[in-house]
């Protein structure tokens, strides 16, 4: 089985957002930057298939130069080989479009993504993906069993989980669940060293639509100062609620 | 060229979203100049809808499609886009919804833009406020492609009254060979429990509360309030609460009318997805988690104390206002 593990590079999770001063980026000044949560776990779980059922794995990613820190990680962890495709990623259908030229000529079985990437929450890469290569789709996995070409997958729903039957080739859209927090992997010395040896190929972009454009940015109002009720005197927080934030 | 709207149901019924996400494309449709049409699944009377500015409903009735199929599903609204000349889909932010979002957008090479959070501050271009950066900012994006996808995010644009005239019409769709290939085989799902992606309010506990054997509080609490039950991310890692109940930056998100947090200390990955609450109440011994900066309202206490008491006031205040 051959796996393409899709990885977006996302600030830290503790990073304070700011933007650019005319507000038409992201300031990425001080910020560290990571794999995606949810393509961690993605990427832990293949790491599962590599070792129990010997499939082979890389890691992609479309971005610059600068991503490629994070791909070494990704390496490091234990995927096989990298592929970089090298352009920025500024709108999901321009990345979607570039994943399904590498999973086309690459011959992927398996593509494993994330829900989202937890900066700009996107959410449709592993989707438009999916209709545009024609394969199977999972989101929200939180489960996936493979035997032959057979799949069975879990995948949250509100409330609850469903259980689907499906097959290869299939992408899922990952999250934690997919593996157990304490499963995720931190990348040990010789990994680290042994990333060094891997293959990191760049690939150019193929021509591509761009779908959506991002002007500019703004930040939440601050919040005004908490209303502190006497834990003696609940009963007041009660009048509150109703009379004054009138949410009950 | 109509808008189209996908309404959401459950068990035949249509979901609160599905009206919050009609307004929203009635907006649309009216700054467009064109009327809306919504699609169904499965919803004998969709009736409700004329209420909301729909002009046209195409009911969806095939056993087929009586769960909910994504593949299946933007085959469908594929479909209907083509038939009615739709420019425009609005969905909603639910699961289901972002399923099938991006793969209606590959389909029909259209820009997609979830959620967003209030009327678009414009139709030409399309250009929309969206949450970015999990609540920590917002970005305005354009829709530059023909056709184009918009999700609007729970709670925020809200249900609007708009009395229209509803054509109810019968939509038969093809539903070509492969569309059923993933399949749901089992649905594992507490019915009567409000779910946090629906629910008004939201009652979230955290480490603070020192194991799973003291959550039968939580749940009392959100029981006297017709609330969702959710936690903090350590809590569903130790195994305390089911992961479904995790909320956050990198768990659910939540947009309540009400977010009571009990014994969680704030840290930047939990505000993040929570943020969108729009009241936020929080109950913690320490006064200096770091939670009272984000909360509207706050209690410095013991839980074991002030939960309790508190599930006493709710319920003397709900016999009094019964
Ligand atoms: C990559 C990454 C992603 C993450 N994503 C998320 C996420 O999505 N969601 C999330 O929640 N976390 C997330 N976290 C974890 C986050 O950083 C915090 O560790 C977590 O939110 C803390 O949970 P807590 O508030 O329950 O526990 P703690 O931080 O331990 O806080 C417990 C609180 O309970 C209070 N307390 C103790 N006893 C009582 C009592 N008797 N009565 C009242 N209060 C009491 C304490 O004062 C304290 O403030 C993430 C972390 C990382 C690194
Ligand atoms: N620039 C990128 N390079 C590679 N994969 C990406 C990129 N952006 C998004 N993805 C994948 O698509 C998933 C969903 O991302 P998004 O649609 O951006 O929220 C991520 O979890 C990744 O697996």
């Amino acid at each position: 089985m051959k796996i393409l593990v899709c990885i977006s590079n996302v600030p830290d999770t503790t990073s304070k957002i700011n933007f650019t001063a005319d507000n038409t980026a992201f300031d990425t000044t001080g910020v560290q930057f990571v794999i995606n949560p949810n393509d961690e776990f993605g990427l832990t779980r293949a790491m599962w298939f590599k070792e129990k059922q010997g499939a082979t794995v890389h890691v992609a990613t479309v971005g610059g130069p600068s991503v490629e820190s994070t791909m070494r990680k990704a390496l490091a962890i234990g995927a096989d080989e990298g592929i970089r495709i090298n352009a920025e990623p500024t709108d999901g259908f321009f990345v979607a479009q570039q994943l399904a030229e590498v999973i086309k000529t690459g011959g992927y079985d398996l593509v494993i993504a994330g829900r989202e990437s937890i900066d700009y929450n996107g959410g449709m890469v592993p989707g438009i993906i999916a209709a545009l290569l024609d394969i199977n789709f999972v989101n929200t996995c939180i489960g996936l069993e493979i035997e032959g070409d057979k799949v069975t997958a879990i995948r949250e729903i509100d409330g609850g989980k469903e259980t689907l039957e499906t097959s290869l080739p299939l992408i899922i859209g990952g999250q934690k669940g997919l593996v157990e927090e304490s499963d995720l992997r931190i990348p040990n010395m010789r990994g680290i060293m042994m990333a060094r040896q891997k293959k990191l190929n760049v690939v150019e972009p193929v021509e591509a639509i761009h779908a959506i454009k991002d002007k500019t940015f703004d930040k939440p109002a601050p919040k005004g100062p908490v209303k502190l009720v006497d834990a003696g005197n609940v009963g007041e927080l009660v009048k509150l609620l109703h009379n004054e934030a009138k949410v009950i | 060229m109509s808008v189209l709207v996908y309404t959401e149901s459950e068990n035949g019924k249509l979901k609160k979203n599905a009206f919050e996400a009609a307004s929203y494309a009635y907006k649309v449709a009216q700054d467009m100049g064109t009327t809306l049409t919504a699609v169904s699944f499965g919803v004998a009377d969709a009736s409700a809808l004329g209420e909301y500015g729909v002009s046209k409903v195409l009911k969806v009735q095939n056993d087929k499609l009586k769960v909910f199929n994504a593949r299946a599903y933007a085959a469908v609204l594929a479909e209907a886009v083509g038939q009615e000349g739709a420019k425009v889909v609005i969905l909603s932010s639910s699961t289901d919804s972002k399923y099938l979002g991006g793969l209606l957008a590959g389909m029909l090479k259209a820009g997609y833009v979830p959620n967003v959070v209030a009327a678009p501050d414009s139709v030409t271009p399309m250009l929309v406020k969206r949450m970015a950066f999990s609540n920590k900012g917002f970005a305005h994006t354009e829709i530059t492609t023909d056709a184009k996808i918009i999700g609007v995010s729970n709670n925020a644009y809200g249900a609007h009254e708009n009395k229209t005239s509803l054509e109810e019409a019968s939509f038969d769709p093809s539903l070509g060979e492969g569309v059923f290939s993933t399949n749901s085989v089992n649905i594992d799902k507490v019915s009567g429990e409000v779910t946090i992606a629906d629910a008004d309010i939201v009652v979230s506990a955290g480490r603070g509360l020192k194991g799973p054997e003291n959550w039968g509080m939580v749940e009392e609490l959100a029981k006297v309030l017709g609330a969702a039950t959710a936690c903090s991310k350590p809590v569903s890692d130790m195994g305390w609460r089911p992961h479904g109940e995790h909320v956050g930056q990198t768990g659910k998100p939540v947009a309540s009318n009400l977010y009571i947090a009990i014994g969680i200390s704030g840290a930047i990955q939990h505000l993040a997805g929570v943020s969108a609450s729009k009241v936020k109440v929080v109950i913690n011994t320490d006064p200096e988690a770091p939670f009272f900066k984000a909360a509207d309202y706050g209690i410095v206490g013991d839980a074991f104390e002030v939960v309790p008491e508190l599930i006493e006031k709710l319920k003397e205040f709900k016999a009094q206002n019964a």
